[in-house]
């Protein structure tokens, strides 16, 4: 099996990471940061104004770690990429998938149904954990939405177009940020969720989600061009100049698990506040760079948390299951699986 | 000299006919890998993958030391390391780890030995490979060879290895089967050996015990969203 390779979050403006041997530096003002080993290393992500050697970025091709820019806001600028990997027979017959509407739609039945069902058990805990604590309304109205996406669940597994399965994904969205702000206890005037807001986020709560998004589809990416497939062209999302498709398929499995509950964690445990948090004139709002920190950190740690795989029954780090979705994909798409396993959260 | 400069001819003037032929070579390792395991050479040579684990990383190893000491000469003999070998008639190409030029009469007679990590194996994937080797050596030079040896990492014994008909006629099936694979582009379905997949490198990603049950992924699906 894979080990969990660590990822390197530069987030200081300024910063300078460079190559030392077999070492990668991260310098800012000509004084030492940091330094880790490179083969200890899945991927480097730089935030905002961080510059990084030639040299490094060659030896990071050469060794498999992806290189990604991130604006200061962690949006998506440029990754550095080495040769491509995988081989063309893969590929072909992920185009050739994407052009078939009943393969599409087997493969974008699984998403939905996985998404879905771990959409609800995020309602499921919190029931399970809180539903003492919430308020009689608030606590049926999550009960009815748990019922709901399963009931949505069950429909997306009858044979039907993409089409109508990407309307039920559409629904069980409504349904879960329905009831998502009765979801947070902590702090309700800070952190009040009305609707989800992303270009741009428009309050605290949003400006969490879109983060932690924004750095599962970077580990999305990473495991798909490790195992071959072409980031770019998806099943649920459709083709669209410079958007990694695919990725964002693969995702949607990981949001609930990874994102959802950690961003809930993260504000339930008061590990953020008010205090991690601007506006700028136009609404938008921003993690500071502490809040950032506290966001990267958390995520780094859920990574490591084991849990048991439902599809191959083994017990692994959660960082890992990007890779392993990765590899089912495209044994799906190779006729080694008969469709495609999703990743379902318990 | 002379014969060298034949056979450097001989190639120019074929090379219209041989250019096909030539990307169509396949890799000499695969032999081995078909040997072991149909799909492992698969995960291979048609899909591009590789892990390493402690028995790759060792063989490397192993192999890396045979490359640094280039042509070493012992006596009248010459030994060359990595040398870049191929078959038309077999379809391979590949590097043979190590061939001694012995001297024979006026000509040179090529003997192979191959490096390998383990210990002598019941099946007789070591010798095809080796065999694989000679007849590219045979066809390069233009000579018989009798027999090669294996050279096993942990009993650090050599093992001479007799060609006979036996292993060729073997190594042409095994060599025409391996090609037949890859031109398909199809990777054979898993079957879980524990005796041999515990100790593949491969392991983690061919998954034989959970991909081999052949149990419908829909059901599966069905099940969790009943249970839910």
């Amino acid at each position: 099996m894979r080990r969990l390779l660590n990822t390197l979050y530069v987030t200081t403006q300024g910063a300078w990471v460079s190559k030392d041997g077999a070492n990668v530096v991260v310098s800012v003002d000509g004084s030492e940061r940091g330094r880790v080993p490179v083969h200890t290393l899945g991927s480097i992500v730089c935030f905002g104004r961080v510059s990084m050697s030639a040299p490094l970025m060659g030896a990071c091709a050469e060794t498999g770690v992806c290189i990604a820019y991130l604006s200061e806001s962690g949006r998506f600028l440029a990754r550095v990429e080495g040769p491509v990997s995988g081989n063309v027979l893969l590929r072909r017959e992920q185009y050739r998938r994407t052009d078939d509407s009943d393969a599409t739609a087997a493969i974008v039945r699984s998403i939905v149904v996985g998404k879905t069902l771990n959409h609800r058990t995020v309602l499921r805990r919190v029931l399970r954990d809180h539903g003492e604590s919430l308020d009689p309304s608030n606590c049926e109205a999550v009960v009815a939405a748990a019922e709901r996406l399963k009931d949505i669940a069950r429909r997306a597994l009858r044979p039907q177009p993409a089409d109508s399965l990407r309307g039920l994904e559409g629904e069980a969205g409504l349904v879960y940020f329905g009831v998502f702000n009765h979801l947070i206890r902590q702090d309700k005037d800070s952190f009040r969720f009305v609707r989800r807001s992303r270009r741009p986020p428009l309050d605290p709560v949003n400006a969490v989600l879109s983060f932690l998004y924004t750095l599962v589809v970077h580990d999305c990416r990473g495991a798909l061009e490790g195992v071959g497939l072409d980031p770019a062209v998806g099943f649920l999302h459709r083709d669209r100049p410079g958007r990694p498709s695919l990725a964002l398929d693969l995702m949607e499995e990981f949001r609930a698990p990874l994102a959802d509950r950690l961003a809930l964690s993260l504000i339930n445990r008061r590990q953020l506040t008010a205090r991690e948090f601007r506006s700028e004139q136009n609404g938008a709002t921003l993690l500071t760079d502490d809040g950032r920190k506290a966001v990267l950190v958390a995520y780094q740690e859920r990574k490591r948390d084991e849990i048991t795989h439902p599809f191959l029954e083994e017990k692994m780090a959660m960082g890992l299951l990007f890779h392993v979705q990765a590899l089912l994909l495209a044994r799906h798409l190779r006729r080694d699986l008969d469709e495609y396993p999703p990743f379902l959260w318990r | 000299m002379t014969s060298a400069a034949a056979t450097s001819g001989a190639f120019t003037s074929s090379t219209t006919t041989s250019t096909v032929a030539e990307d169509d070579l396949i890799p000499l390792s695969a032999l081995q890998h078909y040997l072991f395991c149909p799909r492992q050479c698969a995960l291979i040579h048609v899909e591009q993958q590789w892990e390493e684990n402690l028995y790759t990383a060792e063989g490397r190893i192993l192999h890396r030391k045979t490359e640094v000491q280039d042509a070493l000469s012992r006596g009248d003999d010459r030994i060359v390391h990595g040398m870049a070998i191929r078959s038309f008639a077999l379809g391979v190409a590949g590097i043979a780890d190590v061939v001694e030029l012995r001297r024979a009469g006026g000509a040179l007679q090529p003997f192979p030995v191959e490096y390998k990590r383990g210990r002598p194996k019941v099946h007789r994937a070591d010798e095809v490979q080796l065999c694989a080797q000679a007849l590219c050596l045979e066809e390069m030079f233009e000579v018989r060879i009798a027999e090669g040896a294996l050279f096993y990492g942990k009993t650090r014994r050599r093992k001479t290895v007799p060609l006979d008909e036996d292993l060729r006629t073997l190594t042409r099936q095994v060599a025409a089967a391996t090609r037949a694979m890859i031109a398909s582009g199809r990777t054979p379905p898993p079957i879980y050996d524990k005796k041999r997949c515990d100790t593949c490198s491969m392991l983690g990603i061919c998954r034989p015990q959970r991909l081999s049950r052949h149990s419908s992924v829909g059901a599966w699906l069905a099940r969790h969203v009943d249970k839910a």
